[in-house]
């Protein structure tokens, strides 16, 4: 990497903010608590490694615990699509419910596609996603029902094919993302609404780059979730991601997700999902489904 | 206003003249003035939380079963350790009873007054909200009913946790 990448400006940045907001609480140190949130409010791993809807990036924080305490999660998710299969394993920390660190790595299997486009039998894109997150402000459960939690993060991206995507049209093999998600959970209702504003240039949100043929610029992309609370345990709901379409030869489109997510006791999330990635490389009607299994603690 | 309340609460309870603070039977708690803004939310319009809830009776067991099981419990036990178990199920169900609107009146403390010192943390609060899930549950209250009730209570948490 560079020394002045935008990737390594990011993460300086992020250190800075980091340090502002962790040293503070580390401060006026008192007895960690444990197991301290309620049941499904740290969301579940994103496809990028950050708490949230599968899809979209909450203004969740990782990890059990409250503002008392440090958590941490894990977690799985395979994604068998029509022509490919997609896996992502990925570990986060949530830090006093205000600050969340996660990294994943992305693998995705163009299987017998890797082949008719030239690229081999089962060619895999991978890509490493380091992510950090800070609630801003508000509570996702608690105080005004009228004020969401809201929280801004970056998630630095690093693709491991960067030859190839490269010679698909890709400007770059690394980029950074910036969003900041508005949640919360309308008790009222049973419903919990989360919007996400990202700024990005990934294509396939970076599994085939940076930039492209048609905008190398940085976009606006909306991310939208709705998910209705059934029980304590058991939530279902929807999500929506726009992304950007910059390679000529591989257009992309939104993509969709109708999740159910239970909690199987205090440490284990379970999620399915059917999901619709539309076209990836060339292939149209990528749908299929989603399964991700989450440990926090 | 104060002088209003005062005087409202004389003409209204003439008989007993008991202060809520001072009731036979509880630990007499620091002299107040009672009001339904010391509930820390409005009631429910209409009847429709009040049945779901079962009505007084409801609302009684839930208490009921909400006091033994926060004194029992292992994370929060200790913080109701002290508390006067009479006093609080009585203002608890008064408060319960007049956010859903099934016929009471609140003579309780307002929520900063009566978490005053308690020395509440957001995990406490949290399995606090888990202990009133199950007693709701097992009062066979629906769940989309139980969260609309926490709605009421959720915003609270200001005067609830506080450190």
């Amino acid at each position: 990497m560079q020394i002045h990448s935008p990737g390594s400006r990011a993460i300086t940045a992020v250190s800075i903010l980091l340090a502002a907001c962790v040293l503070p609480m580390a401060a006026h140190a008192r007895p960690l608590r444990n197991e301290g949130k309620l049941l499904l409010t740290n969301g579940v791993a994103t496809v990028e490694g950050a708490s949230g809807g599968g899809l979209a990036p909450w203004a969740t924080i990782a990890g059990n615990e409250t503002k008392d305490g440090i958590g941490v999660s894990a977690h799985a998710t395979m994604d068998e699509l029509k022509d490919y299969q997609y896996r992502s394993a990925g570990v986060a920390v949530g830090l006093f419910n205000r600050v969340e660190l996660s990294y994943a790595r992305q693998n995705f299997n163009t299987q017998k596609i890797g082949a008719a486009l030239g690229l081999g039998q089962d060619y895999t894109f991978k890509q490493d996603v380091v992510g950090a997150k800070i609630r801003v402000l508000g509570d996702v459960v608690y105080d005004n029902p009228l004020i969401p939690a809201i929280a801004v993060g970056v998630q630095y991206k690093h693709n491991l094919n960067g030859n190839i995507v490269r010679a698909l049209g890709a400007k770059q093999a690394s980029g950074v993302d910036f969003y900041v998600s508005a949640t919360k959970l309308i008790l009222a209702q049973s419903v919990l609404v989360n919007t996400t504003l990202r700024l990005t240039k990934a294509n396939q949100i970076g599994l085939l780059g940076f930039g492209g043929d048609r905008n190398d610029a940085y976009r606006v992309q909306f991310e939208g979730s709705l998910a209705y609370q059934m029980s304590r345990r058991l939530a279902i709901g929807g999500e929506y991601r726009m992304k950007p379409d910059n390679l000529g030869v591989a257009r992309e489109n939104a993509w969709f997700d109708g999740f159910v997510a239970y909690a199987i006791n205090r440490h284990l999330t379970a999620t399915v999902a059917y999901t619709d990635l539309g076209s990836i490389a060339t292939i149209n009607k990528q749908r299929g489904y989603l399964l991700s299994l989450q440990a926090a603690f | 206003m104060f002088a209003l309340m005062a005087a409202s609460a004389l003409v209204m309870a003439p008989v007993s003249a008991t202060p809520p603070y001072a009731v036979p039977g509880e630990e007499q708690v620091d002299p107040y003035t009672p009001g339904a803004q010391n509930a820390g939310a409005t009631p429910f319009a209409g009847e429709g939380m009040a049945r779901a809830f079962h009505g007084q009776e409801g609302i009684r067991r839930i208490v009921e079963s909400f006091t033994r099981l926060s004194y029992d419990d292992k994370v929060i036990g200790e913080i109701f350790f002290k508390h006067d178990k009479v006093r609080f199920k009585r203002t608890l169900f008064e408060q319960f009873c007049y956010v859903l609107n099934a016929g009471c009146t609140y003579s309780g403390r307002d929520m900063a007054s009566s978490h005053k010192d308690l020395g509440v943390q957001q995990a406490d609060m949290n399995r606090l909200v888990e202990l009133l899930q199950q007693a709701m549950s097992r009062e066979h209250v629906g769940f989309a009913a139980q969260n609309r009730f926490l709605s009421k209570l959720a915003p609270m948490r200001p005067d609830v946790v506080k450190r």
